[in-house]
């Protein structure tokens, strides 16, 4: 892992503190011995080494660039106590079968700015990523200690409260991003609020990539949305919602859109993960202080999060996103048209939820987590999924979810509405039997055939997605495989 | 009209069988049970009339108990909205659990839909059942959706 030496000679071991080239592991950033304490932040890395380098060596590598080393010795680190800051890989393990190793580095706390996701990710993946003695390297997991998760605000409301805001319980809440993504006129577009809404729907939702581009200002699509909630929410005498998109160039055009967004009167807002995590956090902290939920697009993950051997697992992601202080984030569906693996995806849905995360490597879960009382974050499972799915869906996700159905929606052969209320007679009917004690699972499909009986349009979601799947291989998958794949 | 508020709005209402197996899944998970009332569905009327206190500690094969209240309440307001609510009191939820109507008029107001236009294209909306309310105008241009609980 140590430069070469361009004399040709290997570096001979030499004194810790002379001046040169020291390997990592020498330097103590390995240290097998060491015993994590409560109070450390844990990373799990899986390293490939390029071919020659020791893995050992190349753990220890990333445990001192991710924190207090740089590729020579410098004295200056006898002026600090340099053994509390350096990081430690403490445990390099083989993944059977592969050329892959799984490293656990432990950082001592005082390594870390209080409540600050940047300084964070600055330290765990500022700088290890590029190494060219790793082929690749991936941060799969992280144990954050409530000490340190306790300096984050955490999601600005949290599952309990965004329910009792919206008067919604005991099922999934149903949503639908509004297509086509781009190119409706504002008004055009709130039509489409208004079907969805009044149709059954509890959110409409603008889709990442809708800012306020020529053809639809955000100001002007703010308005008509509103308009149609509010008619909707008359219609129905339900709360209703519409995420407006207040992704923007600056803070200052994001603080403006939401500030007009809270003035219209919407309930909820969103944002996308490319704006950045300070801006995640600033809006955090705006959307508590004014009553206003906060959804999160995961918006580009896919570059990073998808391949098995390189980038940072969307598990990861979810675990900033929580203590970053976002009330919705996107986190797979299982059965839809994006990546998805049932086991990977418990594992996300859990992260975002519970309180308690028992480390389980079924579900990647590569350490024991704690957020104490942080509240959970509400899972949204959007992209390819359609009320004939309801079943699979909440055996899968569970209850505490928003179920976006898009095109299951507004793709609808007898209109917006009617596609709307489809997908609400499923979930209600999916409810009613799994709470009468039915195997809803496998009995899925007759309960939706039952349901369907009483409601046309259910019948007819039935009718033209019933043979619609998106089996293709996952390619972000546990390294221990129990679960079979989806079924019934 | 239809008002859909509850878990089961969107199904045929409910039998008292029916009623009763949700009544249990909430017994079976330990969850304490309430009725409540009103005449004012407004969906931001958080604060339904309570039928007595919530019950705690039902056994699932007292289940008769509770459907006997659900029962009396429906006799003595039965064109009033009625909804049976669970409450899990575990930490990290301590919410409602369930809540689903078992009980509305024979025939249901509409809401009204009003509006006022602002400055700037800025709308406020509120709603009502029977005689509309002109809400009060505050400071700012905004509309809102829940003028009728805001002003």
């Amino acid at each position: 892992m140590s430069p070469t030496s361009t004399k040709g000679t290997s570096l001979e071991k030499k004194d810790r503190w002379s001046a040169g080239v020291t390997p990592y592991a020498e330097m103590g950033y390995y240290d097998a011995d060491y015993q994590p304490k409560d109070t450390d932040i844990l990373a799990a890395f899986r390293i490939v080494p390029q071919p020659g380098v020791d893995s050992i060596e190349a753990a220890a590598a990333v445990a001192g660039e991710s924190s207090t080393a740089t590729w020579t010795v410098v004295w200056t680190d006898r002026l600090t106590d340099h053994r509390h800051y350096q990081a430690k890989a403490y445990r390099v393990d083989p993944v059977p079968g592969t050329d892959q190793f799984i490293a656990r580095i432990a950082y001592d706390i005082d390594l870390f700015e209080e409540g600050s996701i940047a300084n964070l990710t600055s330290s765990i993946i500022g700088n290890v990523f590029g190494f060219k003695a790793l082929r690749s390297l991936r941060l799969e997991d992280m144990r954050i200690p409530l000490h340190y998760v306790k300096t984050f605000q955490g999601p600005a409301h949290g599952i309990v409260m965004e329910r009792e805001y919206l008067d919604k319980f005991g099922r999934p809440i149903l949503g639908a991003t509004v297509k086509p993504k781009l190119g409706l006129s504002a008004k055009n577009y709130g039509r489409v609020v208004y079907e969805a809404l009044r149709g059954g729907l509890d959110f409409t939702k603008d889709d990442e990539n809708i800012n306020s581009q020529p053809f639809m200002r955000w100001r002007d699509r703010f308005g008509y949305v509103m308009e149609a909630v509010s008619k909707a929410e008359a219609a129905t005498g339900e709360v209703k919602g519409s995420y407006m998109n207040v992704t923007a160039a600056t803070m200052e055009d994001m603080y403006e859109r939401a500030e007009y967004a809270k003035e219209l009167g919407s309930i909820i807002i969103m944002i996308d993960l490319t704006v950045g995590y300070t801006a995640i956090q600033s809006m955090a902290k705006w959307a508590r202080a004014n009553g206003m939920i906060l959804h999160l697009h995961r918006a580009g993950h896919g570059t990073y999060t998808r391949q098995k051997t390189h980038g940072v697992s969307f598990r990861v992601i979810a675990k900033w996103m929580r203590l970053a202080g976002v009330d919705h984030i996107h986190a797979g569906t299982v059965v839809g048209k994006l990546e998805g693996d049932p086991s990977t995806t418990k594992g996300f849905y859990d992260v975002l939820r519970d309180s308690q995360i028992p480390e389980d490597p079924r579900y990647g879960i590569f350490f024991d987590q704690d957020f104490g009382s942080m509240p959970g974050v509400m899972p949204v499972a959007s992209g390819g999924i359609h009320a004939g799915q309801m079943h699979q869906l909440l055996h899968y996700l569970g209850e505490d979810v928003v179920l976006q159905f898009g095109g299951g929606t507004i793709g609808h052969p007898m209109g917006i509405a009617a596609g709307a209320t489809a997908n609400r007679v499923a979930v209600e009917a999916m409810i009613q039997a799994r709470n009468e004690g039915k195997d809803y699972f496998q009995e899925g499909p007759d309960i939706l055939e039952k349901a369907a009986k009483h409601c046309p349009e259910l019948n007819a979601a039935l009718q033209v997605w019933k043979d619609i799947t998106f089996d293709f291989e996952s390619t972000d998958t546990p390294d221990v495989l129990v679960t079979p794949s989806v079924g019934a | 009209m239809r008002i859909t508020q509850g878990t089961f709005s969107y199904l045929q209402d409910l039998t008292d069988e029916q009623i009763e197996a949700q009544i249990l899944y909430a017994l079976d998970h330990h969850w304490a049970v309430s009725i409540e009332y009103t005449d004012d569905p407004h969906p931001r009327n958080a604060y339904w009339e309570l039928w007595g206190l919530p019950v705690f500690d039902t056994k699932p094969e007292d289940v008769g108990n509770i459907m006997r209240e659900v029962r009396a309440a429906k006799e003595a307001f039965p064109e009033h909205y009625i909804k049976v609510i669970a409450y899990d009191p575990t930490r990290g939820r301590q919410t409602t659990a369930l809540a689903f109507i078992v009980n509305r008029p024979a025939v249901e107001k509409p809401f009204k839909l009003e509006r006022i236009q602002g400055p700037g294209r800025t709308h406020r909306f509120w709603f009502t059942q029977g005689v509309p309310a002109v809400p009060a105008i505050g400071a700012t241009n905004g509309a809102s959706s829940n003028g009728a609980s805001e002003a």
